[in-house]
């Protein structure tokens, strides 16, 4: 499949890549500096499961995700500005300050919210494959949860509506392998993807989650499968964080083997896609001119953050309800 | 006008909503069957106005128990475009979709800057007084009034039910609907016609001049019992029906309580930080120097409901109970005092 695919569309898939883990490295850094409240998840090492899966949707498909929050608006094609502002708390960010980095969501490009409680934006998803099916507007929902989140029930009551229903929606779990430093084997009876068998839906594992294009070949069946009324696919990938669960968090023990994890740094899909795009005949000037650009896109929207004002005290008492005022 | 029980009202309200616009759905366990008879024109599926038959499989739909599923389903869908009613017959089953209700239906359009809108309604009802047992005799809305976002309403007849569920349907925030049981049944003549009842806005049930009864849910039909036992004795009683308990009407509370100086609160929730205690200490700290007397409570104890009915019978508000509340209101120390010195 990916064979047709126009040079554009793997450029792209890199930009969106490049912009996830420079923005995350950004973030990082104004963690530990102090200029971000609080702390990120960030999704460096995981970009081409984003991604992949991202660019597997149309512009009017819908997403919610989770925690490890800010590639999937990125990968869905979130403009930087608005989230880097959000993650600070200024008035300008994508949910005027009051989300924060665990619940970014831009409806404009379909992201229906990031969720600080694992498992819990699940249904969600499934709620909007609902209304595209009863709509009738032809289109698909995908929820993106991780390999501790395939533990919870939201998850199964979501996935017997979804496949009794028939409805469009993608359950893509990103198995990174450990949910915070416990490791997923430990506590996840059997394979994830297989659960997919006893609700009567396809299940498909993505062991190599590193490479953009394999991810975006399971999620395109899967959304054409939706899209024609087939119903709704577990989706699997298999993919490592390169950082801590969270920035600034110091672990007291090694809970992730030295060489483990050097051979999954040695698959970074950034790099591994790189070498794709020139063994496609894209120029290495090309792909520096694309890196030089991201990293571009990353300085105006720090720019645009520190220009961007704090919201006023009084935003704090807005956006409850749609026509109740509630007093300070 | 004609006559319509609560749930015959609350029926009428779901069709006018459901012609009205395609984007209202109703899903639930057993709605198709109209098992309890709000999806339907009567008890058969073959009786005129069956809710399957009118509008289709797509929009009315069964669902699995699958509480939490089924409520943050409700509520992406909300978020994308249906005006979703659902079912969750027992209000004891909400506890099981906690986290969609607290963290996702509640918070999202705010913690998403406005983006989202929740025009969703989650009906549910209060089987207390039946002798269910403890796991289905809950009057929990106390605690949903505990979580900024949600709006919930609890109509006390017929005519309320109908026009509280249209204003809830019409309306881009999520809505609770807490629904006693003991109501149901409950027959009045009804407007056949179109309306809506605004939220928000409270019913004086009766006009009186001595005391002020707030009243909520099932309590309001004891209350109308006991001012008529009281206005025997030569005692004058207003009825205050909040209705609406998010966003509350505090104003006619207020009012009327200002206006009596006299103020006894019932509901069939627990004692602890129910609606009661919030009403209670709006009233204590806004208009203090109105009352005549201290305020009286008359709630469920902070009690588990038992089963046998010589036990739970002694467990809600009753015509009795807020009647001898009244008489104690009526009779307090700063009033006997006030006595003495005009003596």
């Amino acid at each position: 499949m990916n064979a047709t695919l126009p040079i554009e569309t793997l450029l792209e898939m890199q930009r969106r890549m490049l912009r996830i883990r420079r923005f995350d490295e950004r973030a990082s850094k104004m963690v530990k500096r102090g200029q971000i409240p609080g702390t990120v998840h960030t999704s460096i090492g995981q970009e081409a499961q984003v991604v992949g899966s991202c660019m597997a949707l149309g512009e009017q498909d819908y997403m919610s995700g989770n925690h490890r929050s800010h590639g999937h608006p990125i990968g869905k094609g979130a403009p930087l500005g608005p989230l880097m502002a959000e993650l600070v708390g200024k008035a300008t960010g994508v949910c005027k300050g009051k989300g924060g980095s665990l619940h970014l969501a831009d409806f404009a490009v379909g992201s229906l919210g990031e969720s600080g409680i694992v498992g819990s934006s699940i249904p969600i998803a499934t709620g909007a494959a609902l209304s595209a099916e009863v709509l009738g507007n032809g289109r698909v929902s995908l929820a993106f949860f991780g390999d501790g989140a395939a533990n919870q029930g939201s998850l199964y009551e979501s996935m017997n509506m979804a496949g009794v229903w028939k409805l469009p929606v993608i359950f893509l779990c990103e198995n990174n392998q450990y949910a915070l430093s416990t490791p997923a084997h430990t506590v996840t009876s059997g394979v994830i993807a297989e659960r997919a068998a006893g609700f009567g839906m396809e299940g498909v594992r993505v062991e190599d989650g590193q490479s953009v294009l394999a991810v975006y070949d399971a999620v395109s069946t899967a959304v054409s499968r939706a899209r024609e009324g087939g119903g709704p696919t577990l989706v699997e990938v298999i993919t490592y964080r390169y950082n801590e669960h969270s920035e600034g968090l110091r672990l007291g023990t090694d809970y992730r083997d030295a060489a483990e994890r050097s051979t999954w740094l040695d698959r970074d899909p950034i790099v591994l896609f790189r070498d794709h795009l020139v063994s496609r005949g894209v120029s290495a000037d090309t792909l520096d001119a694309l890196e030089a650009e991201v990293l571009a896109e990353v300085d105006l929207a720090v720019a645009f953050t520190n220009d961007s004002p704090y919201p006023e005290p009084s935003a704090a008492f807005e956006d409850l309800y749609t026509d109740v005022e509630v007093a300070a | 006008m004609s006559v319509m029980t609560y749930l015959g009202a609350i029926g009428a309200a779901q069709r006018e909503a459901m012609e009205a616009d395609e984007r209202v759905i109703i899903m639930g366990e057993d709605v198709e069957a109209n098992v309890y008879g709000t999806t339907g024109g009567g008890k058969s599926r073959s009786s005129e106005g069956d809710f399957l038959q009118m509008f289709g499989k797509k929009r009315i739909r069964n669902t699995p128990i699958s509480e939490e599923g089924i409520v943050g389903a409700a509520a992406g869908a909300a978020m994308t475009g249906l005006r979703p009613i659902v079912d969750l017959s027992y209000s004891s089953f909400l506890y099981m979709a906690m986290d969609q209700f607290v963290n996702q239906v509640a918070k999202n359009r705010y913690m998403f800057g406005g983006q989202a809108s929740m025009p969703v309604v989650f009906r549910s009802a209060m089987f207390y007084g039946l002798n269910t047992g403890a796991h289905h005799s809950d009057r929990p809305y106390p605690m949903f009034m505990n979580v900024p976002g949600l709006k919930i309403i609890a109509p006390a007849s017929p005519s309320d039910a109908k026009g509280l569920l249209r204003a809830a349907i019409d309306s881009d925030d999520p809505v609770l609907t807490f629904e006693a049981v003991l109501l149901w049944g409950l027959k009045e003549e009804v407007d056949d016609n179109e309306y809506r009842i605004p939220l928000g806005k409270a019913r004086t049930v009766r006009e009186g001049t001595d005391v002020t009864i707030v009243a909520i849910s099932g309590s309001v039909p004891e209350a109308i019992l006991a001012a008529q036992d009281l206005e025997d004795e030569g005692v004058s009683v207003e009825i205050i029906d909040p209705r609406t308990l998010v966003p509350l009407d505090t104003r006619a509370i207020l009012e009327s309580t200002a206006k009596t100086g006299r103020l006894v609160i019932a509901e069939p929730a627990h004692r602890t930080c129910g609606a009661a205690a919030e009403i209670s200490a709006l009233v204590a700290e806004e208009i203090f120097d109105a009352l005549r007397a201290p305020i009286v409570r008359v709630t469920a104890p902070d009690m588990q409901i038992p089963f046998s009915p010589s036990l739970e019978k002694q467990m809600y508000p009753t015509r009795a109970t807020i009647g001898d509340a009244v008489r104690r209101v009526l009779d307090s120390a700063p009033q006997r005092l006030a006595a003495e010195i005009s003596r």
